[in-house]
């Protein structure tokens, strides 16, 4: 653990072999990751997934550290626990917290798919773990770690030098599905049925044949429904007085409405207040 | 020697002494900044604040924190049991965790073994503090999401939007001074910025050397921690109390110490990154103020400053609204720190590269050129009018312009008095009228 805590000068003494103290982190770190990931396959709940998720991948990060690679535990940590996954969190958020997995199978032959796809991937995992546990020798990173500045200074160097291109690819691929994201989330905003501003809305109106409020309806001696149209000064009536739902809505509907009124609906009685004595 | 192989010696007990100063450091400044905030902020209202309880009110916090402790610890019904419970835990032990890499001092003597007053020097200092931060966040999204209630929810919103947007102008701004300092580790940073500039009149510190980095890390240091002006995510008058309106008693504590400690770690980061650490500006490191405990004294002396910003602003600025919060973190924030990276990355390589100055006066003075040039260029947009053209509407009607003085309205005609016989009544009845008249707000009708 304490191996990238020295400098450069005196990471020379560091042999490259499994110390205890990385042996423990990593019988504490590897179990639970391992958990932080079984529990987010089978948490029932969206945000307890991403939580366990989160668990796995702080985890990993303190073992990158623990293997004499601090920038990248660190990045890994800032990176996926602080952004990607509180993003998730966010969007999960804005979705409802009482919502759940969805067990409806969307896509025809998901589940045929999803068992080949992982029994080769399972495959792939296990064929190159038992080529890194018998063929390939641990290198270690203590050589590295020593030279040219230690090991923020290669890192840099190396991204900036050998792996420029496909940096640049990999940032360039986010900035496209960013810039996407964009697009699909803003076009309503910029195309023909966007939403009008105070302002267009305002020289509209201006620029159109009235510019004040339509008249309201009627309101004589004799009514004062908005069904009575209001009259114009030549005794004609005033058509846009009226409203559309009035004309939209079906008869039926008005029915109890209208009996009351009229009178042969069922009538407020005094006495009904009174119940012991009718 | 460096700081790194001082700490690389510690014994186990030191490195205990160490954790338990740090924590113990940071919970007395806790207490103290919440008196000290009171205080000013009653200051700045002329009012005395807290006074009563210890020497002029000095040990009121610790007062409401011991009742705090004792009041009744309350789940709400639709609280997520677990998630609820780790909230506040989450929120406070990263704020704990980030400042172990900030360094309190010089080389000191504790108990007769030579080591630096920090916890530990990683290579990459500055993304602990980041990573922490970030790991923070998750407190306060978690309480509001677990709280089951619908305004710690959009208290937890707006912090994740509020934290992450505001984390990538702090970050931007500190790859400037990483630059400059060749260094992630806090030790190193704070040894560039050793000495001074300008044929000694000012101190090498970044925020001299780098002050549109400094500016928006303050600005982007106040909306990480959420704090006012940027205290959306807990607005009293909007979300009641935001994302901890759900929480009481030990709990609450919690948070409530966790805000407290991450203003004390960005100051501190400040301090460290831009101020020239624990460093007394002017002399050397063999100078009697460098050495020793002193560099502790001059940090927490800093590290002051910045707090009695927070506690300025606090006392002075209303709340931004979300949206124009928003617009100053990724329309003005980001891009600046962007420019401003690049910036200095050219004026490094300029540097590096040796280029005489003649010829860099030459290449300034051809980009200055062409830019006045396509300033000069480019049409202006400004359309002109008939100053004495009437506005109309869509109709054709004339429109009043928008500066119409209203005329002044001609005096008031005098109501005509009825010259009554005199006696003592009818003579005090024959005066109201003209009382009235004379009355100031009825004088002032016709001005209007």
């Amino acid at each position: 653990m304490t191996s990238f805590l020295l400098q450069p000068e005196t990471v020379g003494r560091v042999v490259d072999t499994v110390t205890t103290g990385e042996a423990v982190a990593f019988w504490v770190l590897g179990p639970l990751a391992l958990a932080g990931a079984l529990g987010m396959l089978f948490a029932r709940n969206a945000v307890h997934s991403a939580l366990w998720l989160v668990l796995t991948m702080l985890s990993l990060g303190v073992l990158y550290m623990v293997q004499q690679a601090p920038f990248l535990g660190f990045v890994q940590i800032i990176v996926y626990t602080g952004a990607i996954m509180m993003l998730f969190l966010f969007v999960l958020m804005l979705v409802g917290r009482d919502s759940s997995d969805s067990v409806v199978e969307v896509l025809r032959g998901q589940r045929l798919t999803a068992i080949v796809l992982g029994i080769g991937f399972a495959g792939l995992v296990v064929g190159s773990l038992a080529r890194a546990l018998t063929d390939v020798a641990p290198a270690g990173l203590a050589q590295q770690n020593t030279q040219n500045g230690g090991n923020v200074a290669n890192i840099g160097e190396l991204l900036f030098t050998d792996f420029l291109f496909p940096f640049e690819l990999t940032s360039a691929l986010l900035i496209t599905a960013a810039v996407g994201a964009m697009v699909l989330a803003f076009s309503s905003r910029v195309g023909k049925d966007r939403k009008k501003t105070q302002k267009e809305l305002v020289e509209e109106r201006f620029r159109g044949d009235r510019v004040g409020s339509l008249p309201g309806p009627g309101v004589f001696a004799t009514a004062n429904s908005v069904a009575t149209p209001a009259l114009l000064p030549d005794g004609s009536v005033a058509s846009e007085s009226l409203s559309e739902l009035i004309e939209t809505t079906a008869k039926e509907t008005l029915d109890d409405d209208l009996a009351e009124v009229s009178g042969d609906g069922h009538q407020a009685d005094a006495r009904a207040l009174k119940g012991d004595q009718s | 020697m460096s700081t790194a192989q001082l700490l690389a010696d510690d014994p186990v007990w030191l490195v205990i002494v160490k954790v338990v100063g740090i924590f113990a450091f940071l919970v007395v400044m806790t207490l103290f900044m919440i008196n000290w905030e009171r205080k000013v902020v009653a200051r700045m209202q002329q009012r005395p604040g807290p006074n009563r309880v210890g020497p002029n009110g000095w040990l009121q916090s610790l007062a409401d924190g011991l009742k705090l402790a004792f009041k009744e610890d309350i789940r709400p019904v639709l609280a997520d049991k677990w998630v609820y419970f780790l909230a506040p835990v989450i929120s406070c032990v990263p704020a704990f965790v980030a400042f172990s890499v900030i360094p309190l001092g010089g080389e000191v003597s504790i108990f007769g073994e030579r080591t630096a007053l920090q916890l530990v020097d990683l290579p990459v200092g500055v993304l602990v503090v980041l990573a922490c931060s970030s790991l923070g966040v998750y407190g306060i999204v978690l309480s509001g999401w677990a709280s089951g209630s619908p305004y710690p929810l959009l208290g937890a919103l707006r912090s994740a939007a509020q934290v992450i947007s505001y984390e990538i102008a702090m970050g931007l701004s500190i790859v400037a001074v990483v630059m400059s300092s060749h260094s992630l580790s806090t030790a190193d940073i704070v040894g560039a910025q050793a000495g001074t500039i300008a044929w000694g009149a000012l101190p090498a510190w970044n925020a001299i050397l780098l002050p549109v980095s400094f500016i928006i890390y303050v600005i982007s240091m106040v909306g990480e921690t959420n704090r006012a002006p940027f205290d959306l995510p807990e607005a009293e008058s909007e979300l009641v109390g935001g994302f901890h309106t759900e929480y009481s008693s030990l709990k609450f504590a919690l948070f409530f110490l966790a805000e407290y400690i991450n203003m004390v770690t960005v100051s501190a980061l400040a301090t460290t990154l831009f101020l020239g650490g624990w460093r007394f500006p002017f002399v050397g490191d063999d100078h009697l103020l460098n050495s020793g405990w002193f560099g502790l004294l001059w940090f927490v002396l800093k590290t002051l400053a910045f707090l009695f910003l927070f506690i300025w602003l606090r006392g002075t600025l209303p709340r931004l609204r979300y949206d124009q919060f928003m617009r100053l973190g990724w329309k003005f924030l980001v891009p600046i720190a962007l420019f401003w990276f690049v910036a200095v990355a050219f004026s490094r390589y300029i540097n590096q590269a040796g280029l005489s100055t003649g010829l860099l006066l030459t290449v300034f003075g051809v980009v200055l050129a062409v830019i006045l040039l396509v300033a000069f260029l480019l049409p202006d947009k400004r359309e002109v009018r008939d100053p004495n053209a009437v506005p109309v509407t869509g109709g054709g009607y004339p429109v009043p312009p928008l500066d119409l003085s209203v005329p002044k309205s001609p005096p008031r005609r005098q109501p005509p008095v009825a010259r009554l016989p005199t006696s003592g009544e009818a003579g005090v009845r024959n005066q109201e009228p003209a009382a009235v008249t004379a009355s100031p707000k009825e004088a002032g009708d016709g001005d209007a």
